[in-house]
């Protein structure tokens, strides 16, 4: 067997972890403050990717400024998705809500292909293009810095969530609304919150998936795989979508590599299945308290 | 400030669910300011929907407030949301304690702190005012609340309350599923918060012995509207309130429970 090659496969798969990994955090924002299943997380970062070609090639504008306004836009975006088609649906059964994401994400759908029609796109060169060598492995540098811009990301709302107040204030919302309500905390504002940080760091995702493989309208199938990293992290833990996400892209890649491209979604989602059957709450997953 | 000066008006409220089920009837009432007012009836009489109405969280529920008015400081409360209410003193711990579970017990007190100060406070201000009179909370501040036993976590509610400096408080059945004990215990500590803080509290029981013993005035309450109000003295004469709340059998000794006719009675307080 050659290591080496192993090596750099693996390193690979945490490159293409990282981004599950924060597409899954932008996830268990929006479920941990507001109890959404948002299947309309894959197209949220599709949008993101589309934004910063608008902004960085249709435009013409530099590619810094690119980014912050595609950014701004992702958030913008949740920010509006969460106005208008879920807290109208504030209360109403958790099924009726997950369909309403899934009707989203097929509007956006349309409103890509319809602004920049359904060809794939590719995305202006954003990443440093300079051979990477950890040891003698070879890494692909976009997916190196989109591996380090992601675990940073991460890094910081873990943070955010440990020792910011307001942090805590999001997590004790989802915890119990009404109670929320009843002690003072502003509840919409929470949701607001919650969703254009989802959108921006969905956004995120989209430009940096969008800068190693190009963009397409059908790019938002990412979010399934993101889907299976977020159960399997458990839905509402920040630490489990990124192991998750870094597990699940290591074995998607390996598997991918040694057996076949076919048989990558075969074990991510036999992990999901085992997962589903041992700990149904996730690796890292609240478990709900019963006292007796 | 004069004895008369109410913190708290509620003037013929009426409240319906749904827009279909009416659970307030015209139900009025008033808490003076610093004072501690007990409100009692059965289940279902409408005694935590009184509360919600005056916190304006009724919306929660899909209820909504018809007719009457609510005054809270003197200015009318419909249309502040439950957060604005919070900040200028109004604290409402609501039935069944709901802490929030998955957080420390710290924790819930930097999420109350953080609400009520609008996340501009320093942080940890109140802390010490808390654990000063739930020295049990202290003990327990990094465990996780789910896991507190019943007392501990109505300790935590009514902790958390406290931390938004209120000057109004709306108690929700602080005595629920506690023991004997435990509920002496903690209705000191809530007539020493009454005494040394100077909150009004508008007090939710079914324990009427407790709440009787603690409040300056009480109303209670049947089938959405208050059908008996007064000094705790004078309710605690009352045969029917004694019979109904206290547990103490009517004039005329034991009886069997076959001659009981509360339904009569209760007929005679609706008509």
């Amino acid at each position: 067997m050659d290591w080496l090659f192993l090596f750099e496969v693996s390193l690979a798969g945490l490159g293409r972890g990282g981004l599950y990994a924060l597409t899954g955090v932008a996830f268990v924002l929006i479920y941990k403050a507001t109890r959404v299943i948002n299947l309309a997380i894959g197209e949220m970062l599709m949008v993101g990717a589309y934004l910063f070609i608008g902004f960085g090639a249709g435009m013409a504008l530099p590619l810094w400024l690119a980014v912050i306004l595609a950014l701004l836009g992702g958030a913008l975006l949740g920010f509006v998705l969460e106005r208008t088609a879920i807290r109208p649906l504030l209360g109403e059964n958790p099924i009726s809500v997950f369909m309403v994401t899934i009707g989203l994400s097929s509007v956006l759908v349309g409103l890509v292909e319809i602004i920049w029609t359904a060809n794939p796109r590719s995305l202006p060169d954003l990443l440093p293009r300079d051979p990477i060598f950890i040891g003698d492995a070879f890494v692909a540098p976009k997916t190196f810095w989109s591996f380090v811009i992601a675990a940073g990301v991460i890094a910081v709302f873990l943070l955010l969530f440990r020792f910011w107040r307001g942090g805590v204030a999001l997590r004790a919302t989802a915890s119990d609304q009404g109670a929320a309500y009843a002690m003072g905390i502003n509840v919409p504002a929470v949701y607001s919150l919650a969703w254009a940080l989802a959108g921006l760091l969905a956004a995120g995702a989209g430009i940096l998936l969008g800068a190693i493989s190009g963009a397409s309208s059908s790019m938002g199938v990412f979010g399934l795989t993101v889907l299976v990293v977020v159960i399997v992290g458990g839905l509402d833990s920040v630490l489990g979508a990124l192991l998750a996400g870094v597990l699940i892209g290591w074995v998607e890649s390996v598997a991918g590599v040694y057996l076949g491209g076919e048989y990558e979604q075969l074990f991510t989602f036999s992990i999901l299945l085992v997962v589903l059957l041992v700990r149904p709450w996730g690796l890292f997953g609240t478990r709900e308290i019963e006292r007796l | 400030m004069t004895a008369d000066r109410h913190i708290l008006e509620v003037s013929n409220i009426e409240v319906v669910y749904n827009h279909t089920v009416q659970v307030l009837r015209g139900l009025s009432l008033q808490v003076p300011e610093g004072g501690i007012v007990a409100l009692l009836g059965s289940n279902g009489a409408g005694k935590s929907t009184t509360l919600k109405a005056v916190s304006n969280v009724l919306f929660l529920e899909n209820g909504d407030l018809t007719a009457g008015a609510i005054r809270f400081d003197g200015a009318p409360v419909a249309g502040r949301p439950p957060h604005h209410l919070v900040r200028d003193g109004l604290c409402h711990v609501m039935e069944g304690r709901r802490v929030f579970e998955d957080l420390t017990v710290e924790e819930n007190l930097i999420a109350a702190g953080y609400a009520a100060s609008g996340g501009d406070d320093g942080g940890g201000s109140g802390f010490e005012l808390v654990y000063e009179y739930f020295p049990r909370l202290f003990e327990r501040r990094r465990a996780q609340a789910g896991y507190l036993s019943g007392g501990e976590q109505q300790m935590l509610a009514i902790g958390r309350a406290l931390l938004g400096r209120p000057r109004l408080m709306l108690l929700d059945e602080p005595s629920l599923g506690l023991s004997p004990v435990l509920v002496e215990d903690i209705f000191t500590i809530i007539a020493r918060i009454n005494r040394e803080q100077g909150v009004a509290m508008l007090l939710v029981e079914q324990n009427a012995n407790v709440a009787l013993a603690l409040a300056s005035y009480g109303y209670i309450m049947e089938s959405g509207r208050v059908v008996i109000d007064g000094t705790p003295d004078k309710l605690m004469a009352d045969d029917d309130v004694r019979e109904f709340y206290l547990g103490a059998a009517g004039a005329g000794g034991a009886r069997s429970y076959r001659e009981v006719k509360h339904y009569k009675r209760r007929k005679r307080w609706l008509s």
